[in-house]
């Protein structure tokens, strides 16, 4: 049976941009590897925290929505577990008013994102005319 | 003496008289059927100053969402999103 889930975890702060991605691109392949299918990922990047974890008081925040089979979540748990940059994480089936909400925050997240994006590639590409 | 002849009572302070407005969820109300624990600054509204959640006799929320936002909140506190104990929240 294949229900669908989403995933947040906190990562130290003191990875680089480059180990952080790294860090993320683990768990895809990890999911994608063991019959998962990812719907949707989000980074919410460096936040700080509301009580400090293991001495530190901000972490990376990413958000991963994937559809697997519930035996695969225990797996991808104890792969969190064995992973020290990983400070938090919390993983949560989703009923199908989640997966609704889910949709709706993700229509609503790429409309207001898709604009900002818009703009600056075309500010980008009249100045580069202008040179 | 005037009043009295009139059988009025008058007051030195208008006498408080209490319309309390009745309470709704305001879930029911608004069709929402999923509270999302990502959303700390929605979830603050069922939080008092010291981050504990409110009961259902102030805010009025009906039992079955009381519940999940109970549990949205705990999830949001076990992400670092919400704090467990604090002082002067909001």
């Amino acid at each position: 049976m294949i229900k669908q889930y989403e995933t947040v975890f906190i990562a130290t702060p003191v990875l680089s941009d480059a180990q952080m991605k790294e860090a993320v691109a683990k768990y895809t392949q990890f999911i994608t590897a063991n019959g998962g299918e990812i719907v949707y990922e989000e980074d919410w990047g460096l936040k700080q925290l509301a009580y400090p974890i293991q001495h530190k008081t901000s972490g990376f925040y990413h958000l991963i929505e994937f559809k697997a089979s519930p035996e695969f979540v225990a797996s991808l748990e104890t792969q969190y577990h064995r992973d020290e940059r990983i400070l938090r994480f919390l993983t949560v089936a989703l009923d199908k008013d989640a997966v609704a909400y889910a949709e709706h925050r993700r229509a609503k997240r790429t409309a207001t994102t898709a604009e900002p994006k818009a703009e600056p590639a075309a500010e980008t590409a009249e100045t580069k005319e202008e040179e | 003496m005037a009043n009295i002849e009139n059988n009025e009572i008058r007051y030195l302070n208008p006498p408080t008289v209490e319309v309390r407005k009745k309470k709704y969820c305001r879930f029911k109300k608004a069709g929402i059927k999923y509270i999302d624990y990502k959303d700390p600054e929605f979830l603050k509204k069922f939080l008092n100053e010291q981050g504990k959640i409110l009961p259902r006799r102030i805010t009025g929320t009906s039992l079955k969402f009381q519940r999940k936002v109970a549990q949205a909140v705990k999830r949001a506190r076990s992400l670092a999103l919400l704090p467990y104990v604090t002082d002067l929240l909001k």
